[in-house]
């Protein structure tokens, strides 16, 4: 048995870490039920999806790397409005109008990034806060180019492939969202499970360990910083390209603190987490539409103290730790 | 027609004055334990709430509230600090955030079920009305008033901070919190009370606040961002920080309002992440 | 002439009129097993922080062999073989000790900005970190999660983490403080298999470990040398008795 063929008990372990589960097939099998079971939510599902991959991309750099952004928005308004002006502007082919948004939002928070990586605490938190309320800002003042509160207008997406219509019924947009979902998940999921996921967990466990095992820290934090803005900008893209529209609040302080409440409820640092959070919290949202908003936000404070003091690591967090609690018995 | 520069500069003046009543209780509990609140500006809600019922339904006279807000307060803070906030102190910044954050939705909530989302109506006392003629500069009474009150504030919380023992208290436990606590300070005891009076500060703010920015329940939230860039860009624990700060963002607001309206807040946003970029302490911040 | 492996040159280092560090001038040929020694606050932990660069000296050098580090970033330091473990543990506590020293090893390859494979192609980077663990008695371990793990063995993990980065300068800041009897032995056993290649200075409060591992002791006192020597010449100095030795063990 040649020794470079068999692998060594440690590396089984780490890899056993990585393998897919049951119940991860399982979830992906289950978001294809909305095509049978709910026709007339797709559109509902279709912006799950989108707001779902925007709260991965938050979890990147908060569960994993511990960097708390309040602005995180910025980029997903940027890939919003990027993929809207190319629409009016250059041409309404989806695919080139997701690229364009990730290059430009990765632009974004590659130079972001640089400032970024500096801080910790009040000032991180500050920092990320005032960026993302500038962003607004400049989105608001230039109406010339944003539309301003009016929002885009003259966005014109053309069909998938040249066939599938963006219509009403939302089977394009719902087939589009959950696919480029599902990729960039895969992508993620590689990512975290690589040596670089482990850099990022290590940042979030004892940053003050990494410099003294040779780490990088702040080169690090950069590259996951411009990564997530990628993806974020992506999930603005696919906002507009599914609803022909873009508008200030794809960009607003309140987009960027409804997804830290929906990754924080289903649970940081999981991947999972910001998936399930989002999906519970929309659907709620959903359903109880018609309350007036501070009503709607009385709850979300009950939530948010609730998680804290209760569930503090989300949902997916008290589920774990059910779990473990069962198979120590 | 712009007004003069020096009413600009006065106006702004007097609005610091009120961000600065408002900012100092967050400044000094974030540099004495690092406990990040975003609920202050609840509290500073809650006094104007009280001012308001005391005035229009019971009658009191405006200055007869303005301590009884305070108190009030400084009350509330200390049930929230037993229930909730004392087992986080040693949380993670996020952890400090979302719960604060979410007691902040709450009374925003109950503000709006209790009150109704609009503006509240509140009769300036007649002593403080119109304005007051000083060497043909024309000053607002009201604004007089409030720099007055600052400025009482200001040499209280200096005086002591600097020459009563739990000031010395204080300041010890902002340097170093293991040492104090080993030479004997109870340094939980130390910020509670710290703590329940910077609340009351802004319950006193609030109070105060309603003739000049108005009172409604998205207050809480408006002017935290206010709070939040006054105490970052000023220091932490630093009085004088918050102080020069709160002068600083008052006099752009002011101003960004009257010469470049199409600005917007951007002015203000842009010159607390530079200063935080120079400055990650805060102008007057250590570490 | 013996090869210095770790030196400093008229190292200063004051907070405001606080003086932490004076003068300090250290010569640590390879091989040695150095200790520093002093009272509480005499600024021993301050001098490993200002020598692996958390904390700026404000005046005086460096060395690391013939190489002038005074203004490399601390992760610098460490690429070029200087290392520390921490007096009080500064682990990962939700990663396990594997992937814990997996990351260190990692580093120290360059391939942690690698996003695109799994963990678990890396097998080189891997065994070396299970070497590791089963050198210093962790195999067994290596699987469960840091913050589960006893305490003693959490003291082997910071000198594991340490060992990582192939140091050719390691400063131990206090190995086994806070490590119960029964488990220090493993710990001081730990410290005595480390390469004779490798440069030890170790900060050390029991007389007894200083006097069996060093051979030549650093007294530090008010963030300055007081003396130095073998051990024979500081346990009959009456000064350090003085100063230190009055007391026999330090909790």
């Amino acid at each position: 048995m040649a020794a470079a063929d068999t692998i060594s008990a440690p590396q089984h372990y780490l890899q056993s870490l990585g393998r897919w589960s049951a119940a991860e097939i399982a979830f992906w099998l289950a978001t294809l039920l909305p095509f049978f079971l709910f026709p007339n939510y797709l559109s509902l599902a279709s912006q799950i999806a989108i707001t779902a991959l925007f709260a991965l991309s938050l979890d990147l750099i908060l569960g994993y790397a511990g960097v708390v952004s309040l602005g995180h928005a910025a980029f997903f308004g940027i890939g919003a409005y990027s993929a809207g002006l190319f629409s009016k502007f250059v041409w309404g082919e989806p695919f080139s109008g997701l690229l364009v948004a990730a290059l430009l939002a990765g632009i974004a928070g590659y130079a972001t990034s640089f400032i970024i990586c500096r801080f910790r605490h009040l000032t991180l938190i500050m920092l990320t806060l005032g960026l993302g309320l500038l962003a607004f800002e400049v989105a608001n003042s230039a109406h010339w180019l944003t539309g301003g509160s009016d929002g885009l207008q003259g966005i014109r997406i053309w069909p998938l492939f040249g066939v599938f219509k963006f219509d009403l019924y939302g089977y394009t947009a719902y087939s589009y969202s959950l696919a480029v979902l599902f990729l960039i998940f895969l992508g993620m999921r590689r990512l975290v499970n690589s040596p670089f996921g482990l850099a990022l967990r290590g940042i979030r466990e004892n940053l003050v360990r990494m410099p003294a095992i040779g780490a990088a820290s702040r080169a690090h934090i950069r590259k996951a910083y411009t990564i997530a803005a990628i993806v974020a900008g992506i999930a603005g893209a696919l906002l507009t390209q599914t609803t022909e529209s873009a508008a200030l609040e794809s960009i607003s302080f309140q987009r960027s603190a409804d997804v830290l409440v929906m990754l924080v409820l289903g649970g940081a640092g999981r991947l999972y987490g910001g998936l399930i959070g989002t999906i519970i919290f929309m659907i709620a949202r959903d359903q109880f539409s018609g309350i007036a908003p501070q009503y709607w936000y009385f709850w979300i404070g009950i939530l948010l103290i609730a998680v804290v003091m209760l569930l503090p690591n989300g949902i997916l967090g008290g589920l774990s730790k059910i779990l473990a609690q069962r198979r120590r018995k | 027609m712009l007004p003069s520069v020096f009413g600009v500069l006065f106006d702004g003046f007097a609005y610091g004055m009120l961000l600065f009543v408002l900012s100092i209780g967050l400044s000094v509990t974030l540099g004495l334990m690092n406990f990040v609140n975003l609920a202050h500006c609840a509290f500073a809600m809650l006094g104007g709430y009280l001012t308001v019922t005391l005035v229009n339904d019971f009658h009191w006279p405006f200055f007869a509230t303005l301590p009884l807000a305070f108190i009030a307060a400084a009350v509330a803070s200390i049930a929230l600090e037993r229930v909730f906030y004392r087992r986080l102190y040693r949380a993670s910044d996020l952890d400090q955030v979302l719960l604060t954050i979410g007691i902040a939705f709450v009374s925003v909530a109950i503000a709006a079920y209790l009150f109704g989302t609009a503006q509240q109506p509140i009769q300036t006392p007649p002593l403080l009305r119109g304005a007051i003629d000083f060497f043909g500069l024309n000053l607002g009474r009201y604004r007089l008033f409030l720099i007055g009150i600052a400025l009482i504030v200001t040499i209280l919380l200096v005086l002591g901070i600097e020459y009563t023992r739990f000031g010395a208290q204080v300041r010890a436990a902002v340097d170093n919190q293991r040492m104090a606590g080993g030479l004997g300070i109870n340094v939980e005891r130390t910020f509670a009370i710290t703590f329940a009076l910077g609340s009351g500060l802004a319950g006193l703010g609030g109070a105060l606040a309603i003739e000049i920015v108005g009172l409604d329940p998205n207050f809480s939230f408006i002017y935290l961002v206010y709070v939040l860039i006054i105490v970052s860009v000023g220091g932490l624990g630093s009085i004088a920080g918050s102080f020069a700060a709160a002068i600083l963002i008052g006099v752009s607001d002011i101003a960004g309002k009257y010469y470049f309206p199409e600005l917007g807040a951007f002015l203000i946003y842009l010159v607390m992440v530079l200063i935080l970029m120079w400055r990650p302490a805060g102008l007057f911040g250590r570490r | 002439m013996t090869e210095i492996a770790l030196s400093t040159r008229r190292l200063d280092k004051n907070f405001g009129s606080l003086v932490v560090a004076r003068n300090i001038e250290l010569n640590l040929p390879k091989g040695a097993r150095y200790a520093l020694i002093g009272p509480n606050g005499a600024g021993k932990t301050t001098l490993i922080n200002l020598i692996t660069g958390m904390i700026r000296p404000n005046a005086g050098q460096i060395f690391l062999g013939d190489e002038d580090v005074t203004v490399l970033e601390p992760q610098e330091r460490v690429r070029r073989g200087l290392a520390r473990t921490f007096q009080i543990n500064t682990l990962f506590p939700g990663l396990n000790a594997l992937e814990a020293v997996t990351l260190a090893v990692c580093e120290r390859h360059n391939i942690a900005g690698e996003f695109w494979r799994n963990i678990a192609a890396h097998r080189e980077a891997i065994d070396e970190a299970h070497e590791i663990l089963l050198k210093l008695r962790l195999g067994d371990s290596c699987y469960q999660i840091t913050r589960e793990l006893p305490y003693g063995r959490q003291r082997l993990l910071e000198i594991a983490l340490a060992l990582a980065t192939r140091p050719k300068v390691l400063l131990l800041d206090e190995p086994a403080a806070g490590v119960p009897q029964e488990e220090s032995g493993e710990v001081f056993e730990a410290v005595a298999s480390l390469s004779d290649d490798l440069t030890l200075l170790f900060i050390e409060h029991d007389m007894h470990v200083v006097f069996r591992f060093a051979s030549h002791i650093i007294v530090l006192v008010g963030g300055a040398i007081f003396t130095e020597g073998s051990p024979a010449e500081i346990a009959a100095d009456p000064g350090v008795r003085e100063v230190y030795l009055g007391k026999r063990k330090h909790g």
